[in-house]
């Protein structure tokens, strides 16, 4: 399923086995039948080094065939994807310079990017929460993240073989 | 050998004093059990950025509490900045005191960031000429 979303529409959550675009070859063809083998790919997006290491390490001690790439902004992250890479998941911190984690979720968005955006700050409230899930975020977690919600996160990813 | 076995015990007792006090919280225990072979001084790497980055984030607060008025936006947004990074080591002391320095913000209450500058955040600033009395060191 290929998502067209503009601007700052909140999207429905992600069910399990759900097609999603951007697998495997990068040409952000749809497809509902990706190969069960294939390695799951991980965009960290956060100004922090301490942040990006940690994440990093997370990421390869989930289990299964992960694989992860760090982004220090989120100008970085949009022009990853301009230049034709594709992830399946982007852990998206909220404030960073150049482009922030809304501007850079509302930006891959309208470029019809489908991955699963999971914002992942250090705000707390849930009114803050909600801004910026408007941006297009699929979830949104409290820093730090921990084995479990990074499991979960990735569960929700995977497709039954 | 016995020296080996003495010194792992002090380090031991005093990881385990961190806790005890309030010092450090299941986050670090977290960040320790991404530790291991292919990784053995993870650790240490992110502590030694934290600390780097801490220390930055003090250096600016300080420069930001010699101006007058008091730019609370400023301060507060460095508080954010501190209070995430050492949410994200299990600096618990230091992420409460954090929060507490951004609530003055938000009341704009001056004088509660000259009372409130505990020895954790001492311990990251040495240049500090507070006088208060002795912080914990171990968490250095």
């Amino acid at each position: 399923m290929s998502k067209q979303v503009a601007g700052a529409a909140s999207l429905p959550s992600r069910s399990v086995g759900s097609g999603k675009a951007e697998m495997g070859d990068g040409t952000g063809v749809s497809s509902t039948t990706a190969p069960a083998k294939k390695k799951l790919s991980v965009l960290i997006v956060d100004d922090d080094l301490m942040i990006r290491t940690i994440h990093t390490i997370l990421v390869s001690r989930v289990g299964g065939e992960v694989e992860s790439q760090v982004a220090e902004n989120g100008k970085v992250a949009v022009d990853l994807f301009r230049s034709g890479k594709s992830f399946d998941v982007v852990l998206m911190d909220w404030e960073m310079p150049v482009m922030n984690g809304i501007e850079a979720t509302k930006e891959l968005r309208n470029m019809g990017v489908s991955s699963m955006i999971v914002g992942v700050t250090s705000h707390s409230m849930d009114t803050e929460k909600d801004t910026f899930m408007a941006a297009g975020l699929d979830d949104c977690y409290e820093k730090p993240l921990s084995i479990k919600i990074l499991k979960d996160i990735l569960q929700k990813m995977k497709i039954d073989a | 050998m016995e020296r080996n076995n003495q010194l792992q015990r002090q380090v031991a007792l005093m990881r385990q004093s961190l806790f005890d006090q309030g010092y450090l919280d299941e986050q670090f225990v977290q960040l320790e059990e991404l530790q291991d072979d292919t990784n053995p001084n993870f650790v240490e790497e992110v502590v030694t950025l934290y600390y780097r980055d801490s220390a930055r984030l003090i250096a600016s607060i300080e420069q930001a509490l010699d101006k007058s008025p008091l730019d609370f936006n400023k301060l507060d947004s460095y508080m954010h900045q501190f209070k995430g990074s050492s949410s994200s080591i299990g600096g618990r002391k230091v992420k409460t005191e954090c929060s507490q320095f951004r609530e003055y913000c938000r009341t704009g209450n001056g004088e509660g960031w000259q009372d409130k500058q505990g020895p954790e955040v001492q311990l990251l600033a040495p240049h500090r000429k507070k006088k208060r009395d002795s912080a914990h060191n171990s968490f250095c």
